[in-house]
């Protein structure tokens, strides 16, 4: 793929070619979305597979080795929670801030966040070893009338990832309403029939429209601080401890940037060829490509600060243990996940200067492959700082197993298998809102009021 | 089957003849008629004379709530069973801020969502006369009135620049 050419930053299309553009991409897949569907559903049944093995053998399957008893599943919980909060900034945060462009991309991204959400909630549950007493996590009145320990940073994260899938999928599901009944009105037979089930009734009257439109706002108003909540949080699971590496006031800020970098990448990854299968490139242009490139750029260069400042402090606090973790990070046992980590996000990232590499769909695809590969071998080497902490003799590693692998494997089945169904099910450009963005047609000449 | 609401139903593919329309309407003292559209308008609301939603009260009530069921949840648990922790206190505001928050904003968008769906019931549009393009490209008028006012609220509508009226009985 060439660079492709520069289109305006609004759609040109009429409100019909819109409405006929979106629904198109509901029709009858080809042999390439089955191919996807199915290694998706495949890399889903190893993790099924891997989970009914834990399940039997229990966690020690996994390679867990003291002193790491958080491994690759707490990885891959950080690693998917991140990826959730692109898709909340481009379609909250940059709805408060009345930025146009996000229309064309930002129901793939929501619909990214809730699956990526859905798919970090597994991990926790998974990590907990006796998984079928998950509900012991919940403020529930039981026989010994024990409470959770609200002080701790696990029991936050209960409630802010609970909080967040429920409040993206409303959101999601909120704005897919008038969409759904767009493509009830332009489908025939059954499946007008159900789009006319999921379209609960829409119509578009001016009193829908005030309470609809005001609502979406409030949505999205409660959207933007949880979402800067939720990875602080996480953030907090870490920095709440006293293990050297991770005790730091940076780590929310730290996390949340990383969280939407991560996000982005994905949205690349995933936009890139989802633009073409559906034929959707009129829609989602070199435009939309820049825009993401810089919010990658920006967000990656607040990494590259972070990840100075963090080898910066260990070195003025003169704190032996903080010297020592990231003298570690970078020349210890982890070296290469420490570099890997560094060059993916803090380097790569600032080839996004460049306009000419921000509307390379080539360029921009490779580098979103480094961003994934790069946070989650953050979220690795951060994870594994638990192998040094204060007492040399007990410094260990961990290898990952077939048992971490398959989760993993299974994790990315289970995200695109989602994906790939919503895709051809549900709108993925945002009818309505594209449509706002299109003058209708006058009868007299001049523009509106 | 719904019974069929008597009225006149007009299409529009001009946003100013629309506009037009709704104005001649008001001018009439006509405010029982609805309006169709495929997106919101701000030429449309501002003709329509449209008024902030109630919808952002369910908000308010639907936050304070969390935020109160956070707070109320972990002091009551925090003391039903004191545990000792670290040494730190039994129960303590800054942890529990996190509590608050999060169940304000989940009870916000939850209530915000159960507005919507309250304030759209009260006034159904069963039985109203509806077109599938007015969820594409066009406008529509709906004013539901007696077959003996529908030729004085046709001529209105055709005289405004519509491009279809119906009756519907």
């Amino acid at each position: 793929m060439a660079a492709i050419a520069h289109e305006p930053a609004h759609p040109t299309q009429t409100h019909h070619e819109v409405t006929r553009d979106v629904v198109n991409t509901l029709g009858t897949a080809g042999r390439g979305y089955f191919l996807a569907l199915a290694g998706a559903v495949g890399l889903f049944l190893i993790g099924v597979t891997t989970f009914i093995m834990l399940l039997k053998e229990g966690l020690g399957l996994a390679g867990y080795n003291p002193p790491i008893f958080w491994s690759v599943y707490i990885t891959n919980f950080v690693f998917w929670v991140g990826i959730g909060h692109a898709g909340t900034l481009i379609s909250a945060i940059l709805f408060l801030f009345r930025s146009s462009w996000r229309t064309a991309v930002y129901r793939a991204t929501e619909a990214m966040t809730v699956f990526a959400v859905m798919t970090a909630g597994l991990f926790p549950i998974v990590h907990i070893g006796r998984q079928w007493f998950f509900y012991w996590l919940l403020p529930y009145p039981n026989q010994r009338f024990l409470w959770p320990n609200f002080k701790s940073p696990l029991v936050w994260d209960v409630f802010a990832i609970g909080t967040y899938l429920t409040v993206s999928t409303t959101f999601l599901c909120v704005g897919l309403v008038p969409d759904i009944a767009a493509a009830r009105d332009l489908m025939k037979g059954w499946r007008s029939k159900v789009y006319g089930f999921f379209s609960l009734g829409w119509r578009g009257t001016h009193d829908q429209w005030r309470h609809y439109t005001r609502a979406y706002v409030y949505l999205a108003a409660l959207a933007t601080p949880l979402v800067l909540s939720v990875h602080s949080v996480v953030s907090w699971d870490f920095a709440m401890s006293l293990i050297p590496g991770w005790h730091g006031t940076i780590f929310a800020p730290y996390f949340v940037a990383g969280a939407i970098y991560s996000g982005v990448g994905m949205v690349l990854t995933l936009l890139i060829p989802l633009r073409k299968a559906l034929k959707v490139e009129h829609m989602i242009t070199d435009f939309h490509f820049d825009n993401l490139g810089k919010l990658t750029l920006f967000t990656g260069s607040i990494l590259f600060y972070a990840y100075a400042m963090e080898y910066f402090i260990a070195w003025y606090s003169g704190n032996t243990f903080e010297q020592h973790a990231f003298w570690n990070r970078a020349f210890g046992p982890m070296w290469w996940g420490g570099w890997t980590m560094i060059i993916c996000n803090a380097f790569v990232s600032q080839l996004l200067w460049f306009r000419r590499v921000r509307t390379n769909l080539t360029a921009m695809f490779v580098i979103s492959i480094f961003i994934n590969v790069g946070m989650w071998f953050e979220r690795y080497v951060i994870v594994n700082s638990l192998g040094a902490d204060f007492v040399p003799w007990a410094f260990d590693q961990m290898t990952p197993t077939w048992a971490d692998w398959g989760m993993l494997a299974g994790s990315f089945g289970w995200f695109g298998m989602w994906f790939l169904l919503f895709a051809r099910t549900f709108p993925v450009v945002a009818i309505q809102e594209v449509k706002e963005l299109i003058p209708m047609p006058r009868l007299r000449k001049g523009g509106a009021h | 089957m719904a019974r069929t609401v008597p009225g006149v139903l007009a299409s529009f593919e001009h946003i100013d003849a629309a506009c037009d329309a709704v104005g001649a309407l008001r001018a009439q003292g006509r405010e029982d008629f609805t309006v169709y559209s495929a997106a919101p308008n701000h030429e449309l609301e501002h003709a329509l004379g449209i008024t902030n939603s109630p919808v952002r009260l369910f908000t308010l009530i639907g936050g304070l709530t969390g935020v109160c069921a956070g707070l109320g949840m972990t002091f009551w648990m925090s003391l039903d069973w004191p545990l000792l922790v670290g040494g730190k206190p039994i129960a303590t505001v800054p942890p529990y801020v996190v509590f608050m928050f999060e169940l304000m904003v989940l009870l916000g968008a939850l209530s915000t969502v159960a507005g919507v769906v309250i304030l759209s019931l009260s006034k159904p549009t069963t039985g109203m006369a509806y077109d599938p393009r007015f969820s594409d490209d066009q406008i529509g008028i709906f004013v539901p009135c007696p077959p003996a006012e529908a030729g004085r609220i046709e001529k209105l509508f055709r005289e405004a620049g519509s491009v279809e009226v119906r009756h519907a009985a």
